[in-house]
């Protein structure tokens, strides 16, 4: 990577500011996702993926990936500035997040050069969509306990099970897959591996999910008898457990290289501020009543003690006995901040809160009833909040399983 | 409201912190903190020289007068550490002392005092009265002209290490007006010290009669300088002990740790059970989250606006860690929890005693309300 001076990043931040400005969508005339996991309508996912394009064909997405493969070759400075930029003004989401941020970093530390020239041009143009196949109906928290199916039969591997919560499984070109190749292995993880598994082929079947919010935005993904060239494999057969942690890593911000952007709506706790604001309890202002600044006032510390500690992850001398404890602790904390701030929002709306998103009365559209809900996205999938506890517990604070 | 304080570490805060830790550990294991519990004066005079020694008293001090030149913002991983230990001593009360002098002080008072108080004379503040307003100007002591001399009067009370101290720094209302005044230690006797029983047992506190008390007019601190002085002396208050409970909130979480790892019931090492594992990451990643506001409080100190958010924040929040960690501590230590001789019950004394000091939680928070709305 060539040496790039101040002036160059600063230049490329204001052409970033000044892009985003200028190019940042108008109200499309409909709801867009606050998340990548809400985009629940053709003309929702048509939109979002239009964007994305753009961002990367203006250079503003992927640009710390090499440039070989598609990315743009420029320090990871630069990609802060641009989804930094991103943020000022407010732009849509992200669609491709399962590329962007687990699947791509996973193929440029542990992918074949092969795949990488393959994929990773795909994934940042949001041409290729990527789905996750992980969870199984039977076997959502025990990942390890992961039952599909793989037999290989020549140069292909025959698929047979289920994969669910497939996050725009309907929209998927391909799917990173965790599937058992060896049922009599030695113990349950070492019988896994994992797969860039074409959605595209005969005896894939996806089936939409109606969420708790009315919406879509989930499959259920059936394969039978479905037929993969073997060259799907990533690493070895048997080695899907460790391949799948490397995912998870990105996928729960523990493990940085992701191609920037932002894939969920980011809350400021000071929008519920402005809210409260906005909203009346007898005549004045909620924000004069005590009680609930008092606990406005616990919403915005806990929200400025997690960006600081995402600026203290950085700093190595305040991270010295616990290396992992911030990066393994940001999901749970994160999550379960997010829905309750969601929460609480709907509840300061007084009566209104009673409205769901679609009512001409909902305040702000109906967006905190409708982010509480899809709040619990998060506290559930990629690993619950339970497991992240106990993954807090074990790795972290060495306390035992049994 | 867009600055709430940023986080940043310096070369000079990791390599006193490296120290620090050190220096305590050795010196402070908690069989030591036991035993000088016990006795009068609380702490060990022979490792507070050696604290002196290692310039540790002169840290935000300017060079002119004796002190190393830097902030509180190096301060505070010391602070850090010896709550860790839970070192006892008068290290706060002491660099508290020093900061109402260089904020108020007279150029000679400061002259005089300082390189003395770097060099290990103990000194103290008296603010707290019967009232127990954490409001620093609202005062009932008073002091009165007499010839070249004042004539204080009033009762002061949780007054750090009083019998320790060389000198103590006392506010009282002056010509109507709020003003800090400087004690010597001739000035602090037995009958006018009555030792305090307090939460915390590794401290010392005295109730100070000031009436009928002489001092020279010229005991006065620049009275113009004092309602900022107040204002710095409470955040300067707040901040240390943030340190301090962030210290001691990873040692209670070690504390507790260890036992959850050690201790069998129903054939189980007792971590493995949920009901105490995640309770004890949730104590874990509050003192993360405290932490975090600790160091941004540390580095934004000096910053107008920011600086009195973040340290209120970190109060709030290094109170809320330590007092939940050693809450549970207590009962995730069962039957042994209830005993004397289980530290969990030290850490949580810890945490109420700095809830009565400057501020508890509603208090900073009421205030955090006027200041981000």
């Amino acid at each position: 990577m060539a040496a790039v001076s101040d002036r160059e990043l600063s230049e490329f931040a204001a052409d970033a500011d000044a892009w985003f400005a200028e190019n940042n969508p108008r109200d499309p005339g409909f709801m867009l996702p606050l998340t990548f996991m809400e985009v629940g309508t053709d003309e929702q996912f048509d939109f979002l993926r239009a964007w994305q394009r753009k961002v990367y064909e203006a250079g503003y997405l992927g640009a710390a990936w090499p440039s070989e493969y598609g990315g743009g070759g420029l320090p990871q400075a630069f990609q802060d500035a641009a989804t930094a930029a991103m943020r000022k003004h407010k732009c849509p989401i992200m669609l491709n997040a399962i590329g962007i941020n687990w699947t791509g970093p996973l193929l440029l530390d542990m992918g074949t050069e092969e795949d990488r020239h393959k994929y990773i041009k795909g994934i940042l143009s949001a041409e290729d969509i990527w789905c996750q196949g992980f969870s199984e109906p039977e076997n959502g928290s025990d990942l390890g306990n992961a039952q599909l199916k793989a037999v290989r039969e020549g140069d292909e591997y025959v698929l047979n099970g289920s994969k669910i919560w497939t996050t725009q499984g309907n929209y998927a070109k391909y799917m990173i897959l965790l599937a058992r190749t060896n049922p009599d292995a030695p113990n349950k993880y070492a019988g896994l591996s994992f797969f860039l598994a074409p959605m595209n082929i005969p005896g894939v079947e996806t089936r939409p999910i109606r969420k708790l919010t009315g919406e879509f935005g989930f499959t259920q993904t059936f394969f039978t008898d479905a037929r993969i060239p073997a060259s799907c494999l990533m690493g070895e057969e048997g080695q899907g457990w460790l391949v799948a942690m490397r995912t998870l890593e990105y996928e729960r911000g523990a493990r940085a290289g992701q191609a920037g952007g932002y894939i969920m709506t980011e809350f400021d706790a000071f929008q519920i501020v402005d809210l409260a604001r906005r909203a009346t309890r007898a005549g004045a202002p909620a924000i004069e009543d005590p009680v609930l600044r008092d606990r406005l006032v616990d919403f915005v510390i806990e929200a400025q003690g997690l960006k600081l500690c995402k600026q203290r992850g950085a700093i190595a001398p305040l991270n010295q006995e616990r290396p992992m404890g911030l990066a393994l602790s940001n999901k749970v904390m994160w999550t379960e901040f997010i829905r309750r701030l969601n929460e609480f929002a709907m509840t300061l709306t007084g009566a209104a809160g009673g409205y769901y998103a679609g009512d001409a009365n909902a305040v702000d559209e109906g967006l905190w009833a409708r982010g509480y809900l899809n709040a619990f996205s998060a506290t559930i999938g990629g690993g619950t909040s339970e497991v992240q506890r106990n993954i807090v517990g074990e790795h972290v604070l060495g306390l035992p399983k049994k | 409201m867009e600055n709430l304080g940023t986080i940043g570490f310096s070369e000079e805060q990791a390599d006193l912190m490296e120290a620090a830790t050190r220096f305590c550990r050795e010196k402070s294991p908690m069989d030591k903190v036991r035993s000088l519990m016990e006795t009068e004066s609380g702490f060990d005079e022979s490792v507070w020289d050696e604290i002196a020694g290692l310039g540790w008293l002169g840290v935000a001090i300017p060079e002119d007068y004796g002190g190393v030149g830097l902030s509180l913002a190096e301060v505070a991983p010391l602070a850090e550490a010896m709550g860790r230990s839970m070192m006892a001593g008068p290290f706060l009360a002491t660099t508290l002392a020093s900061q109402a002098i260089l904020s108020a002080g007279t150029e000679d008072q400061k002259k005089e005092l300082l390189p003395k108080i770097v060099e290990g004379e103990v000194a103290s503040l008296a603010l707290t009265e019967a009232s127990g307003d954490w409001r620093l100007d609202r005062i009932d002591a008073r002091a009165e002209r007499d010839g070249d001399n004042l004539v204080l009067s009033g009762v002061k009370r949780f007054v750090s290490d009083a019998r320790a101290a060389r000198w103590v720094v006392v506010s009282v209302v002056h010509n109507g007006k709020p003003a800090l005044a400087l004690l010597s230690g001739a000035h602090l006797t037995d009958e006018n010290c009555r030792r305090e029983k307090i939460i915390d047992e590794t401290k010392r506190t005295y109730e100070l009669t000031l009436d009928g008390m002489r001092i020279p007019a010229t005991a006065l601190l620049d009275q113009d300088k004092t309602p900022a002085a107040l204002v710095h002396i409470d955040l300067a208050a707040n901040l240390l002990a943030s340190a301090e409970m962030a210290g001691a909130a990873a040692a209670c979480i070690d504390y507790t740790i260890d036992y959850l790892q050690t201790r069998k019931q129903f054939g189980r090492t007792i971590g493995s059970f949920q009901a105490l594992k995640h309770p004890t990451v949730n104590a874990y990643t509050a003192y993360e989250q405290a932490r975090s506001h600790l160091y941004a409080a540390a580095h934004s100190f000096g910053d107008q606006g920011a600086g009195e958010i973040a340290t209120r924040m970190a109060k709030v929040e290094t109170l809320k860690a330590l007092t939940f960690a050693a809450d549970r501590s207590i009962q995730f230590h069962g039957g042994f929890g209830f005993t004397w001789d289980c530290h969990a019950q030290l850490y949580r004394r810890r945490a109420a005693f700095h809830a009565s000091q400057f501020g508890d939680e509603a208090w900073h928070k009421k205030r955090l309300a006027e200041l981000l709305f």
